[in-house]
């Protein structure tokens, strides 16, 4: 009985799909992760704020352009109501912690996976951006390399408007 | 002042030597880009989802050369992972996987990990496999990333178990 139970989960599993990518107006899944400074992430935790939300890895060319740029934001416009939140799609964790020793950054950082990909409705991609509004609501998203400038309108707009 | 003179040479032969050294370690490493793989061997995503939906990719050897993160959550179905192609591990899982095939095996890889023109893998396992003497390799060209120009066309798609 047991193994035809395991055998009908693995079916329902594998007859499931690739997650559905969030679009504007979804309630981003709470989450919990653990930064690669050893303390928790909560999405929630950022109610009330804009939280900028960067999919990236080390591998990814425009993804190392994008964060030094997403780390001044931090800076400028934490006082605003801006919190960047970044989540590596990198398989080793140790490339991650190699690259931010040589290129710190102002925002935690914590690892993603496949897994946790899904829940937030799948990473098929880098660079992939969400810009989360004070309730928790997705109100843009990037997938690619995106428009800084335009981006950082954006997110100036978004905090002028909170 | 005369020794100077003397180890001049030997000096700016030994520099010489030492920044064509440098320069050809960085050759190795430095990824080329997607873009250096030659036109004719690209494949559309439309073209090939066509083959796997007719049942015609079976006779192709597809190998997902990116980033396991990605496989995982979705990839062609028939597929293998053989990756990634920016690292000395992950193309020695490719050659590995290709060693016993022989040298006219149709083969395709893919990832669609970044948009083409940064892709960091397709150009290095593509240069591996030809290198190895491979002549049917055929590479899929993925503008965007693989959820854009594959997963949300409604082509056919597989996740990891």
């Amino acid at each position: 009985m047991r193994a035809l139970l395991i055998l009908v989960a693995a079916l329902v599993v594998s007859a499931g799909g690739p997650a559905v990518a969030m679009k504007v107006g979804d309630v981003v899944p709470d989450f919990t992760r653990t930064d690669l400074a050893g303390k928790d992430v909560r999405l929630s935790g950022y109610r009330g704020k804009l939280v900028l939300l960067n999919f990236w890895a080390t591998w990814c060319p425009p993804c190392r352009e994008e964060l030094p740029v997403f780390s001044r934001w931090q800076k400028d416009l934490q006082a605003r109501g801006l919190q960047v939140i970044g989540l590596s799609m990198d398989d080793d964790v140790a490339e991650v912690k190699k690259f931010l020793a040589q290129y710190p950054v102002s925002f935690p950082i914590a690892m993603g996976g496949a897994k946790f990909a899904e829940q937030l409705g799948g990473v098929l991609g880098v660079p992939l951006t969400y810009l989360i509004d004070a309730q928790g609501r997705v109100v843009a998203r990037y997938q690619g390399e995106a428009d800084l400038k335009k981006m950082e309108a954006k997110v100036k707009e978004l905090l002028g408007a909170k | 002042m005369k020794h100077s003179h003397r180890f001049l040479p030997r000096i700016t032969a030994s520099l010489l030597s030492a920044c064509m050294l440098l320069l050809a370690a960085n050759a190795a490493f430095a990824a080329q880009p997607a873009s250096s793989i030659p036109a004719a061997k690209l494949v559309q995503p439309a073209d090939w989802a066509a083959k796997v939906k007719d049942g015609t990719a079976a006779r192709t050897l597809t190998l997902h050369v990116g980033f396991r993160t990605m496989f995982d959550q979705a990839h062609i179905p028939g597929s293998e992972y053989a990756g990634p192609g920016n690292t000395g591990a992950g193309l020695q899982v490719l050659r590995d996987r290709v060693a016993n095939l022989a040298k006219d095996a149709p083969i395709l890889i893919y990832c669609g990990c970044c948009p083409w023109e940064r892709c960091p893998n397709m150009a290095a396992a593509h240069d591996a496999l030809v290198a190895l003497g491979f002549t049917n390799v055929r590479a899929m060209i993925i503008k965007e990333n693989f959820g854009t120009d594959w997963v949300d066309k409604g082509y056919p798609t597989a996740k990891a178990q």
